[in-house]
């Protein structure tokens, strides 16, 4: 193709400049702003969800210390912090929150591809928030059936928000799914349509292809929720019964006949799932970033990266029966679904030794970032090999409902992305913010988060093997259980307490160095994808400046014998940095290292 | 460049400009084009597990086939001159002119208006039958698809009116082509949606 200047492309994109505050920071189109409005209202339902798991771990720690932790409660704080953490924090703060702040960037371009779909996008995620948290405060509060919402339960007078709480909740995760389909087309339209100049898809920084990859699992998976959530209330409200069956309540037979509960678990998992990995994928692309750019090497196995988010993508969309091994089916169904669990464990094994190969042999610069990146190592192996024993229908079948899966995930879908959520925000922070964070403290919440999440969720797959079951308000005279049991609820309880304290180090790190953090340049780990090669820092809007990037190379040049830096950013043309052969170079000959 | 091809190239090894102004891998299609056929394929997965959740439902005793009404077909007819309108339409955009482009472009929706009127007659005279929804998961079912289909023709409507407001205020049709192609497309992926739709209702 015909070389043309690249400020032709540019006319495609109409930039709306706002001139007032609010413009400017509330109805503004800006993705960057964007991005933080999402991360924003993400973080503080997260902080919702993070009290209330400390105040149902004071009931179990503590029994009957605190009286306004009835039963009722303690099942509503329950499910609420489960929806939560899953759903309206970690994918929206991966998708909504990282994909928007750096895929434009990532790939070059000076926003998304339709500004005010994205910016509409938030505004109804936070409606969707707000429904949620107005189940808090209407009669009968919000629904205390679990997270998985599985009728009949949730919608019998014996559950706490079976009336308003469970219907407000279905309301709101079917507003949400409307904001992240929103979200969801722009950011795959942007992969595909808006990378810059050079910018080959194989080229993409893995936090793109992870975000990508996560996005296009939400928009197939999403739709299951949905499915359900709207034949739930046509259940509920309409008195339909698609999934209810003929019950009778306390001696009076219902309207309901007939109803399939398990169509349901079969939609909710045919999504939940998928969601697990909607939020392992971008916290796997974010975290192989960190490493490379922390270790000054390059990604190991760049393309096996990918294909394995590929197939670990296509894989979720056929396990999701291991989670109803318990709810009775035909074996060979079971031995299908067991199967294909185990198979999904090869490309995250492969994802695993990438990681520690990009670590092998690296020039490891042991900043805050980079702890928290190789804390995520140990523990989502940690996670992901209990994964391999709940994969196993026999093995399952003793352990499912136990403090064992609560530990397995926990491990897998809660620490291991909150690490790397908390990587990413302190590797990208000088960048966001043009400050830098506060090192030594980051240092102290790592190994605050790092050590407190170990003492709370390893001593549960104890618990687990005990045979303590999950969503139990308290443990009764249960003759199986020593009486020990106890003590090591109350010691995670205390766990808890302490790793829910400790993220005020983090609140207040990057609070305070907003305004008294050291200016941090623009490139300030030296880092080669182009987010770092932006000429404002924080980027203003528009991205750019006066022309679009054009890339060079792939985003993991690092420590290239030859170069006159350990990192070649990708806008800079293989002329001017020749790369060297590795064979024939020789070391006593190169200059670099003197000016670095 | 297929997939295949694009996920082993080795990304290490070249350097340089690889790909034209737009780089390797882009679509070439208007984004709003590409945007609406990711679009699509997400309503397909709604429309399919809604079906699956059919058949599975189908299964358990207390179901009691509905016979579906004659006038659905007259229904069908409404929705496929629909589609054969907004064909017109786009087939005159696409060749640079506008005559009778107000015709074919309102007309399709006023069918696709006519079509929804016609699907809530049926509805209140299944109703006035007393076929409830409450009375059978199989009457359930019907309201329920029938009506999530035309959840998505009103959607398309809502845009359909915007465009038709522009046409009527004089906006040139070129300006319009791409709404008029975007609309088109919808409109036969809807109309195929039902047409499967129609299928499986009348023959469980
Ligand atoms: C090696 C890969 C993995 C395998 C083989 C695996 C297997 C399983 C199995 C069999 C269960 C069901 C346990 C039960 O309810 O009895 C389960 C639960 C769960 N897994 Fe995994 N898992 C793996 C990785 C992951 C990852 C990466 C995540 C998230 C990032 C995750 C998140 C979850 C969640 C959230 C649940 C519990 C859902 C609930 O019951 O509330 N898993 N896993
Ligand atoms: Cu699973």
């Amino acid at each position: 193709m015909a070389y043309v200047p690249l400020a032709d492309r540019d006319h495609e994109m109409e930039l709306h400049h706002p001139h007032t505050w609010i413009g400017k920071w509330v109805f503004c189109q800006d993705h960057k702003v964007i991005a933080i409005q999402y991360g924003s209202i993400a973080i503080f339902t997260g902080l919702v969800g993070l009290v209330l798991s400390l105040l149902f771990r004071m009931q179990l720690g503590f029994p009957e210390t605190a009286d306004f932790i009835d039963p009722s409660f303690y099942y509503q704080a329950v499910t609420m912090h489960g929806m939560i953490m899953v759903i309206y924090l970690l994918t929206a703060l991966f998708l909504g929150g990282f994909g928007n702040y750096l895929i434009p960037l990532m790939c070059g371009a000076r926003d998304m591809v339709f500004p005010f779909m994205n910016m509409l996008s938030v505004w109804v995620f936070l409606v969707s928030v707000i429904i949620l948290m107005a189940s808090f405060f209407v009669t009968g509060g919000p629904t205390g059936g679990g997270w998985t919402l599985y009728p009949p339960q949730t919608t019998l007078a014996g559950t706490p928000g079976h009336d308003m709480g469970i219907v407000l909740m279905l309301i709101s995760l079917a507003v949400f799914i409307v904001a992240t389909t929103m979200g969801g087309l722009n950011y795959v339209v942007t992969v595909l349509q808006y990378r810059c100049r050079g910018l080959t898809l194989m080229r993409l920084p893995l936090a793109v292809w992870g975000i990508f990859v996560a996005t296009i699992l939400a928009l197939f998976a999403f739709p299951a929720l949905l499915v359900a959530a709207i034949m739930m209330l046509f259940d509920l409200l309409l008195g339909t019964s698609f999934f209810m069956p003929a019950i009778i309540e306390s001696g009076t037979p219902l309207d309901h006949n007939g109803g399939s509960p398990i169509l349901f678990q079969h939609l909710f998992w045919f999504f939940g799932h998928p969601e697990v990995y909607i939020v392992a994928l971008p916290a796997f692309g974010l975290v192989s970033d960190v490493l490379s750019v922390h270790a000054r090497k390059n990604i190991f196995g760049y393309r096996m990266m990918v294909w394995a988010i590929i197939a670990i993508g296509g894989l979720s969309f056929v396990v999701w029966a291991h989670h109803m091994y318990v709810s009775g089916m035909h074996p060979y169904f079971g031995f299908f679904f067991a199967t294909t669990t185990l198979i999904i464990a090869v490309p995250t094994a492969i994802k695993v030794y990438n990681w520690i190969l990009t670590l092998w042999e690296g020039d490891i610069r042991l900043n805050a970032p980079m702890y928290f990146a190789i804390g995520f190592i140990f523990t989502f192996i940690h996670g992901g090999l209990t994964g391999l024993f709940l994969g196993n229908v026999v093995i399952d079948l003793p352990l499912s409902d136990t403090y064992f899966v609560v530990a397995h995930f926990h491990m897998v879908m809660g620490v291991s992305p909150v690490l790397v959520v908390f990587a990413a925000i302190y590797h990208w922070y000088p960048k966001m913010s043009g400050r830098m964070y506060h090192e030594g403290m980051a240092k102290l919440h790592f190994w605050c988060t790092f050590l407190g999440t170990y003492a709370i969720y390893l001593p549960m797959h104890y618990l687990g093997f005990l045979g303590v079951p999950r969503r139990y308000y308290a443990l009764g005279s249960t003759d199986f259980l020593p009486a020990s049991a106890q003590d090591l609820n109350t010691t995670i309880t205390i766990a808890a307490l302490f790793v829910g304290a400790s993220q005020l180090l983090f609140l207040i790190n990057i609070i305070w160095s907003l305004r008294s953090g050291p200016k941090a340049g623009p490139n300030p780990w030296g880092a080669a994808s182009l987010e770092w090669q932006t000429p404002d820092t924080p980027p203003v809007h528009g991205n750019w400046g006066d022309s679009l990037p054009t890339v060079y190379r792939w985003a993991y040049d690092y420590s290239v014998p030859g170069a006159h830096q350990d990192f070649i950013p990708q806008n800079t043309p293989e002329s001017e940095e020749p790369t060297v052969d590795a064979e024939h170079f020789d070391p006593d000959t190169d200059g670099s290292k003197a000016d670095v | 460049m297929s997939f295949f091809k694009t996920i082993t190239t080795k990304p290490w090894e070249k350097k340089g400009v690889i790909g034209g102004l737009d780089p390797e891998g882009a679509i070439n299609a208007p984004n709003e084009k590409v945007a609406l056929s990711v679009f699509l394929v997400v309503i397909s997965v709604v429309f399919s597990l809604f079906t699956v959740g059919y058949f599975l439902r189908m299964e358990l005793p207390d179901w009691q086939p509905l016979s579906e009404p004659g006038q659905l077909w007259f229904n069908t007819g409404l929705l496929v001159l629909s589609s054969v309108l907004f064909q017109w339409a786009r087939n005159i955009v696409n060749s640079e002119s506008s005559k009778h482009l107000t015709a074919a472009f309102i007309g399709g929706g006023f069918f696709a208006i006519f079509f929804i009127t016609g699907q809530l007659v049926i509805w209140s005279n299944l109703q006035d039958a007393g076929y409830y929804m409450t009375s059978n998961p199989a009457n359930a079912f019907y309201y329920l698809m029938t009506g999530v289909h035309a959840v998505h023709l009103l959607g398309g409507l809502w845009v359909w009116s915007k465009s038709s407001i522009k046409l009527l205020s004089g906006s040139e049709a070129k300006s319009l082509k791409l709404s008029v192609e975007l609309c088109t497309l919808y409109w036969h992926f809807l109309l195929i949606v039902w047409i499967v739709l129609f299928a499986i209702l009348s023959n469980t």
